[in-house]
C-alpha cells in the first residue's frame, strides 16, 4: 500500500515537471514530437533509477560514515555524469538497437536537473534503497507522461495560427501552464 | 571602455532568461516572491562570476577532452560554498529556495557560459560576462517573481499592497501561474524586439 501511494504521488500529484519544476529544459526542448518524447522518457526512467540506486549507496556508505555530507553536490553530479557515460558505452557494445534509439538522448540527461534533484530529494526524504529506486522510476514515468502530453498538444499547435510574439517558447509555456492546472486537480488524492 | 559591452551583452541582447531561455527550472520554481528571485539571482551570479574567472584563468591547463568534467567540478565547488554560506547566514531564504540551491550546479547558463565564453577569453572579459549574465538573470527572475507576488499575494517584497482580507489571484503563486507568466513575459519581449528591431 505504501508503495502504491508513493507511485501515485510521484507520477500524478507531485509531477516532477508540472508541479516541482525539475527538468524543464528537456521538457520544453525535446517535446516537439511524441516519438522523441517517448525515447527521451525511456532513457530518463533508466538513468534516473540507476542514479538513485548509486547515489543512495554513496550517501549511506561513503558520505555519512566519513562525515563529509557537504560533498553531496559534487559527488552526486560527478557520479551521474560518469554513470551516463558508462550506460552509453555499455549500451553501444551490448544492445546496439537500444543504443540507436536512446543514444542521442543520453548525453542530454547529464544536464537534466531532475536526475540530480530527485537523487537529493530521495536522500532528504530518508527513503530506503527500494523506495528510493521506486520513487525515481515513478518520477521518471511522470516526467515521460507530462512530456508526451505536451508533445501531443504541440503537434497540433504547429498546424494552427499563433500570434507572432507567441510562437515557440511562449505558447509552449502557456500550454504547460494549462497542463499544470489540470494536474492540480490530482492534489488531495494522496 | 571596450570591456563594457561584455557586461551589457547579458543584460539585454543575450538575456539568459528571456532571449536564450536557459536555466528555466529555478526561473519557474523559486519565483513565488520577489525576495526569492533576488536571492536566487545573487547566488547564481556569485557562482557564475567565480566559475567564469577560474575557468578562464585555468583554460591553458585543462585538457580539452575532460573539460566538461573539469568545469562541472569547479562549478560544484562554488555551489557548495554558496550552499554552506546561505545555510549559515540566511536560513529563511535557504529554506524557501530549498533544493534549487544545490541545483545551481546543473543550471545550463553557467556551464553554457563556461563553454561558450570563459574558456576562450581572458580573465577580465570572462568576469564581466559572468557578471552581466548573472545580473540579467537576476533582473529577469526578480521581475517575474514580483509580478507573481503582486498578482498572487497582493504584496511586493513582503510589503502588503492590499487589505487583510482582500482576495488575490492565488493561481499566480501556484505552479500554473509560473508557466503562464513566464510565457507571456517572453512573448512581450519578442513583440518589443520585432517592434524596435533589436
Amino acid at each position: 500500500m505504501e508503495y502504491i501511494l508513493l507511485i501515485i504521488s510521484a507520477v500524478l500529484v507531485n509531477n516532477v515537471v508540472l508541479v516541482q519544476f525539475l527538468g524543464i529544459c528537456p521538457f520544453l526542448g525535446v517535446s516537439s514530437k511524441i516519438e522523441t518524447s517517448l525515447g527521451m522518457g525511456v532513457a530518463v526512467v533508466f538513468v534516473m533509477s540507476l542514479a538513485n540506486l548509486v547515489t543512495y549507496l554513496i550517501q549511506n556508505y561513503v558520505l555519512v560514515p566519513l562525515h563529509i555530507e557537504f560533498m553531496q553536490t559534487i559527488s552526486f553530479i560527478f557520479v551521474i555524469a560518469f554513470l551516463v557515460q558508462v550506460v552509453e558505452i555499455i549500451l553501444k557494445k551490448t544492445a546496439p538497437p537500444l543504443y540507436q534509439a536512446l543514444g542521442i538522448y543520453l548525453p542530454l540527461i547529464t544536464t537534466n536537473c531532475a536526475v540530480l534533484g530527485i537523487a537529493i530529494l530521495a536522500v532528504q526524504k530518508d527513503f530506503n534503497l527500494i523506495m528510493s529506486v521506486i520513487y525515481a522510476a515513478s518520477i521518471a514515468v511522470g516526467f515521460t507522461l507530462a512530456m508526451i502530453l505536451l508533445a501531443g498538444i504541440r503537434e497540433q499547435l504547429a498546424l494552427s495560427e499563433t500570434p507572432k510574439g507567441m510562437k515557440g517558447f511562449p505558447i509552449s509555456l502557456v500550454t504547460a501552464g494549462l497542463l499544470s492546472m489540470a494536474f492540480m486537480g490530482f492534489s488531495g488524492i494522496v | 571602455m571596450g570591456n563594457l559591452r561584455y557586461l551589457t551583452n547579458g543584460l539585454l541582447r543575450e538575456n539568459p532568461t528571456f532571449v536564450l531561455v536557459l536555466g528555466t527550472c529555478p526561473t519557474l520554481a523559486v519565483t513565488t516572491a520577489g525576495i526569492n528571485g533576488l536571492g536566487m539571482g545573487a547566488a547564481t551570479t556569485f557562482v557564475l562570476v567565480c566559475s567564469n574567472m577560474l575557468i578562464s584563468a585555468l583554460k591553458n591547463f585543462i585538457p580539452d577532452k575532460v573539460r566538461i568534467a573539469a568545469f562541472i567540478v569547479i562549478i560544484a565547488a562554488f555551489v557548495t560554498i554558496v550552499d554552506l554560506v546561505m545555510k549559515a547566514y540566511v536560513p529563511d531564504l535557504y529554506k524557501s529556495l530549498g533544493i534549487f540551491i544545490p541545483l545551481i550546479v546543473v543550471n545550463c547558463i553557467i556551464l553554457g557560459r563556461a563553454e561558450a565564453f570563459a574558456q576562450k577569453n581572458k580573465v577580465m572579459p570572462a568576469v564581466l560576462d559572468g557578471l552581466g549574465m548573472g545580473l540579467g538573470f537576476t533582473l529577469a527572475i526578480t521581475l517575474l517573481a514580483s509580478i507573481r507576488e503582486v498578482l498572487g499575494n497582493g504584496s511586493i517584497f513582503n510589503i502588503k499592497l492590499v487589505g487583510e482580507n482582500a482576495s488575490t489571484i492565488l493561481l499566480f503563486i501556484l505552479p500554473p501561474g509560473a508557466f503562464v507568466t513566464y510565457g507571456f513575459l517572453i512573448a512581450i519581449m519578442n513583440r518589443l524586439k520585432i517592434k524596435f528591431n533589436i
